[in-house]
């Protein structure tokens, strides 16, 4: 395997994207490297020695340290976030530190990219490896030095004796050979109090090379002799190819391969153009059998209210239905969220080659692991023949196409040996076959005792599966699906995605029942899965509490928290909006409101109010202000997470008041950007953000903390400005009563 | 089918041969190997593929190369580069204005063209010359802040 510095060595704007990128080896030495590696991870399965120092970390011959990380780059800056914990562990300069990200044949196995628990999971690791790696290193240079460990000091890779100033450097003790030792989670860490780089902003170095046009993204891939390939989708979800004509794909020129296998078919030529082109003759000559879509979308959440027969007690309190029926003051709501899409800019796009009995895919999946054993249930081919390398795309923001554009570049790669087949999906594809947020329904009741007080809160809720990621199954592609011999499709048992965050963290008795449905559309993870649906019913029936209360919102969430860190969060954005003063006021035209979670009930707490202003002649509403404080525990790259909040804060009130996938009997309806509109510049609110760093506590998931709280935000706004509840997602204008 | 049309891509004249109804992004990727202008829609709708013609920013997807043929291209590469930074380019990265970052060739672009016509923009005037760019990551109010940047570093 090369080295760090021999990377460092080529100059080319090729190279450096390969070393910019982790994958030195393509178009280099791929083939013998991709064979040995193979054999390293056939021996054990698993990655090989998942305990070793060496897995997670290598010191090179000049200092250069690189972090292999089983997660991958989503945009999320995980890359520098990784790269921070081990220099600051090891206390080598950044300057020297270089990554690499999820690669089936290099890095440990780390599943998905997921949940906001990245620097949890693999940061944990890295840390502990790290530790360990010193405390080898400490005790290698204390042979050398000839002096106590206890008397040696570290800076920039080099020990220093503190008695003798003798120094001898990493780099000199390992003479490019592997950090020896196991990783046993006991090696003394450093103490929080003392870092100098966890918790800093350290730049993303990637941004130079996105802001100058430098290959950063899978869609930026050339390879040599790399050809063009397009997928004729059908046009509504389980259609079967009756008829293409011989001559479908017209005289388009450039056509290398027209691959049919069942449904499936692809167009592989040598220029990308052609195989746009391409598909759109086969489009209209194309004769499909065509189930109808049902049920039609005015009666989707009747029929998911309609399934109860596969129900399950996320929590039981037998005390919760008589609080509520024997409390002097009953609330009950139902809230909606509609099928929404994930949305990447850049559509999903992969690149496989075939050669000498080996795949190679380049994938923007979250999980390269997972989708090996899934092309290997496909393709029927062993795992150990199969590389997968998680390569940088465009945001996913959960799971998109990405697994599915994997698996179609793989089925036209076997059929065209020795080239590298380029597939992109078109806007249409990921519009309409992405795998959606689930639609989903909340039936809410409360009980309040006559001073006010919360008693109780039941919850029942209705969802599809928030999970249908290829875990090893073929049957998860959609290409798997449409095959001679196809695949079926099973959805997974997991319902952890459906009712997150449905338990109220609130200090009340409280019951939850979530009844898993089957709903029309594909769906699967899109960013905090049900927790952004769960937090935007409860916390807008807090607020429907609050009211019935006659208590202001915000004191009635603190008087039924315990948790500090919770009430913290509340409090900051309080003091930030000048709450208590602005409620007194009330300011015509606008409306403030209010909402919090701690994500997951054990990742990062956020608090966030909205501020909107109504225009009551136009029947229009703007949401002017988003004002978030976060609490992730120690703060690994405070501007990351800035970022990330950010971020999920626009994105959420995109979706909140925007967005809903729309489709009849003859399959989706809103297949580009112009039927799917999300939030552009002009209606961008002003964002404001605190982070509360807590230095010493565990860092916890921040990526998604804001999904939900900020659809509640803003319909609670939207209340105090109107009178109008808002319940059903997205909060339209017109489900306001403008009197 | 194939012709040869000649781009003048950055200040350059480039003999390409191709199907001159192909729209220009493919060229500029393809055949030129550039990566500042990119897929995202198509249909002239998010921006990603945004070039300068005759420094205006105009979306690369739609226009065939025949037509882009009369025009004067500059792509992303063309404004800046790793050592010498446009203003623009320098404020995003100073003020880490990205996630994904594969907006960012729109907003880029479209910030050039507003800040040669107008030297000190208001809010405003930076979202009205960015609403043709779609983002999903969220990162619109740090593109803002970073036009209003690179404006002042335009001026020092």
């Amino acid at each position: 395997m090369p080295s760090p510095s021999q990377d460092q060595a080529f100059s080319t704007s090729r190279r450096r994207f390969l070393q910019q990128t982790g994958q030195l080896l393509i178009g280099f030495s791929i083939l013998p490297a991709l064979g040995k590696l193979s054999t390293a991870v056939a021996e054990s399965g698993t990655p090989p020695f998942a305990d070793a120092i060496n897995t997670w970390l290598r010191i090179d011959a000049d200092g250069q340290l690189t972090v292999l990380t089983g997660k991958t780059e989503l945009g999320q800056g995980i890359k520098t976030a990784l790269m921070q914990i081990a220099a600051e562990e090891l206390d080598i300069p950044m300057k020297n530190v270089h990554i690499v990200i999820a690669d089936t044949g290099r890095t440990p196995d780390e599943r998905y990219t997921a949940g906001s628990a990245s620097i949890e999971s693999s940061g944990g690791a890295i840390r502990e490896a790290a530790a360990e790696a010193r405390r080898v290193l400490l005790g290698m240079a204390a042979t050398e030095l000839k002096v106590p460990v206890d008397q040696l000091l570290v800076k920039d890779g080099v020990v220093t004796a503190a008695t003798s100033q003798q120094s001898v450097s990493y780099a000199a003790l390992l003479k490019g050979k592997a950090i020896e030792g196991t990783v046993t989670g006991k090696a003394p860490q450093k103490d929080p109090s003392k870092y100098t780089i966890v918790g800093t902003a350290w730049p993303r170095e990637d941004i130079k090379l996105m802001a100058t046009g430098q290959p950063v993204y899978i869609q930026d891939m050339r390879l040599p002799d790399m050809v063009h390939a397009r997928i004729l989708r059908p046009p509504v979800y389980g259609a079967k190819l009756k008829s293409l004509p011989d001559n479908a794909t017209g005289n388009a020129a450039g056509i290398i391969k027209l691959v049919r296998n069942g449904s499936f078919v692809g167009v592989i030529t040598r220029d990308e153009y052609q195989a746009i082109k391409a598909i759109r003759n086969l489009q209209q000559k194309a004769v499909w059998d065509r189930p109808l879509l049902l049920p039609a979308q005015d009666g989707l959440y009747d029929h998911l209210l309609q399934q109860t027969g596969n129900s399950e007690v996320v929590e039981r309190n037998d005390k919760v239905e008589p609080a509520i029926a024997a409390a002097s003051n009953q609330v009950e709501a139902v809230y909606k969220r509609p099928y929404q899409i994930h949305g990447s800019i850049g559509p999903s796009c992969a690149i496989a080659l075939w050669q000498n009995n080996e795949l190679t895919v380049w994938s923007h999946t979250q999980g390269a692991f997972p989708l090996r054993s899934t092309l290997s249930d496909l393709l029927r081919l062993p795992e150990t023949s199969i590389r997968v390398i998680a390569t940088p795309g465009a945001g996913c923001y959960g799971h998109n196409g990405a697994d599915d554009v994997g698996a179609d570049a793989a089925l036209l790669a076997m059929q065209l040996p020795g080239k590298p087949v380029r597939v992109q999906w078109m806007r249409e594809d990921e519009h309409s076959w992405e795998p959606y947020g689930s639609a989903m329904v909340m039936r809410l009741k409360g009980g309040l005792d006559k001073d006010g007080k919360l008693l109780a809160l039941h919850t029942e809720l209705w969802s599809d599966t928030h999970s249908s990621r290829p875990g090893g199954k073929a049957g998860h592609f959609i290409a798997g699906r449409d095959l001679e011999q196809p695949f079926t499709f099973t959805a997974g048992r997991f319902s952890g995605g459906s009712y997150r965050n449905a338990l109220p963290l609130y200090d009340t008795l409280r019951q939850v029942v979530l009844n898993n449905c089957k709903g029309p559309l594909r769906s699967s993870a899109l960013r905090s899965l049900g927790a952004y649906a769960n937090i935007f019913a409860l916390e807008s029936f807090m607020d429907e509490l609050a009211h019935k209360a006659g208590k202001d919102p915000a004191r009635f969430r603190l008087d039924n928290l315990k948790d500090d860190r919770a009430k913290a969060v509340i409090e900051t954005v309080m003091k930030m909006t000048q709450w208590n003063d602005r409620m007194e006021r009330r300011e015509p035209q606008r409306g403030l409101g209010i909402a919090f979670a701690q994500y997951k009930n054990d990742a990062a707490y956020f608090a966030v109010v909205a501020e909107v202003e109504i225009d009551t002649a136009a029947k229009q509403y703007r949401l002017k202000k988003l004002t978030g404080a976060i609490d992730a525990g120690q703060v690994i790259n405070i501007d990351g997470v800035k970022n990330q909040t950010e971020g999920g804060m626009i994105q959420s009130a995109s979706w909140s008041m925007l967005e809903s996938v729309r489709y009849h009997e003859k399959g989706i309806i809103t297949r580009g950007w112009d039927t799917y509109p999300i939030m552009r510049f002009k209606s961008v609110p002003a964002i404001e953000v605190a982070v509360l760093n807590r230095p010493g506590m565990e860092p916890m998931g921040a990526g998604e903390a804001a999904q939900g709280p900020v659809a509640a935000a803003i319909a609670n706004a939207l209340f105090q400005a109107t009178g109008s509840r808002l319940r059903e997602l997205p909060l339209r204008p017109a489900q306001i009563n403008w009197k | 089918m194939e012709k040869t049309v000649v781009l003048r891509v950055n200040g350059h004249p480039n003999s390409v041969t191709i199907d001159p109804e192909t729209p220009l992004l493919y060229a500029l990727r393809n055949h030129l190997q550039l990566n500042g202008p990119k897929y995202g829609c198509g249909v002239a709708l998010c921006g990603s593929c945004m070039v300068l013609l005759d420094g205006k920013a105009q979306p690369s997807c739609i226009m065939p190369c025949s037509a882009a043929a009369t025009h004067e291209i500059t792509t992303l590469e063309g404004i800046g580069n790793q050592q010498q930074l446009h203003p623009v380019q320098r404020a995003v990265i100073d003020l880490q204005a990205a996630q994904c970052g594969y907006c960012l060739n729109g907003v880029i672009m479209c910030g050039k063209q507003l800040l040669d016509e107008n030297p000190d923009p208001s809010d405003e005037e930076i979202r009205e010359a960015l609403q043709r760019v779609l983002c999903r990551c969220g990162t619109h109010t740090r593109f803002i802040g970073a036009i209003k940047k690179a404006a002042v570093y335009k001026r020092q």
